[in-house]
């Protein structure tokens, strides 16, 4: 069933890459999605492309693609923080829009604001050229795996 | 195929525009259903490729997100019947339950107050049985990115 994300989490748990984790979620790899971590967890990248432009006259990423951006990079702050066998499933999402997200690399890290036994709350940012001019944030609550092997 | 440009309509025109639409928009093969002032409905066929959970071949949530933040976007589209310099300032789902796989889904919006920069939007997408998968409530800018547009109130 889903054995190919099972073995990918159990390989990343040995080698601390988590890129496979990432391509076995269909949508992610769609997106062309690239992960790689500092000490405080994963950063996602997503490589600017024409298939994730919503105004062409700007242009500008898709505001939608945005927020998917920041919710799949919290699924894989969550994948990664509880070393999880099983995406967690996401509850709400509010994303605020800071800045016209230009259509280059953009960059997210998320936080999890407080983590219960049931409920992962969570903050995202994502930002472009430079980190402390951020074009997207978000709040997001995921329901997390009951059990994990 | 001869079409007579003055005999489209405007929901026509955005419908032209979606179908010959490029981006994100033709990447996921988004489609109107229908489009009046008061609402706009777009689809979105099932493929594989947009799956977020592979186990269990539920969507992911940013491909709903997706769907409703253009459902969004037509609807103040079709409400101004104009091409507005628009953008999302924030949007905030909830997500009900899970999509079923090998279903489309749709999505429906309508604005529910504007105001000469801000339009407020409600949101829901559902599958075929109607009963809705995600709402939403959204907050978009008019005359985002030029400083000259001036949003005309109908």
């Amino acid at each position: 069933m889903s054995a190919t994300i099972v073995d990918a989490v159990k390989a990343a748990r040995e080698s601390g890459d988590y890129q496979a984790v990432l391509e076995s979620i269909p949508y992610m790899k769609f997106l062309g999605l690239v992960v790689e971590a500092d000490e405080n967890g994963p950063i996602c990248r997503m490589p600017g492309s024409d298939h994730i432009i919503g105004n062409p006259v700007l242009p500008a990423i898709h505001g939608g693609v945005v927020g998917a951006f920041l919710e799949s990079t919290a699924i894989m702050h969550i994948m990664w923080s509880r070393e999880s066998l099983h995406v967690p499933k996401i509850i709400n999402l509010t994303v605020e829009y800071l800045r016209s997200a230009r259509v280059v690399d953009t960059y997210a890290q998320a936080v999890i604001t407080k983590q219960g036994r049931r409920i992962a709350n969570m903050r995202v940012e994502a930002w472009q050229a430079d980190r402390a001019k951020p074009v997207a944030a978000a709040h997001a609550h995921f329901l997390l795996p009951r059990e994990d092997a | 195929m001869d079409i007579d440009p003055n005999s489209l309509t405007w929901a026509d025109k955005l419908g032209l525009m979606l179908a010959n639409g490029h981006g994100q928009s033709k990447a996921l093969g988004l489609s109107m259903e229908s489009c009046t002032r008061d609402r706009s409905v777009l689809r979105l066929p099932w493929q594989e490729k947009l799956v977020g959970d592979p186990a269990t071949r539920v969507l992911h949530g940013g491909v709903i997100t997706t769907l409703i933040d253009s459902a969004c976007g037509f609807a103040l589209m079709g409400h101004l019947e104009q091409l507005g310099d628009i953008a999302t300032l924030d949007l905030r789902i909830d997500y009900l339950q899970p999509a079923a796989p090998d279903l489309d889904v749709f999505a429906g919006a309508e604005v529910y107050k504007l105001t000469s920069s801000i339009a407020f939007l409600r949101a829901s997408a559902y599958q075929t049985d109607g009963d809705p998968i995600a709402t939403a409530v959204a907050t978009f800018m008019l005359g985002a990115n030029a400083p000259k547009y001036q949003a005309k109130r109908g």
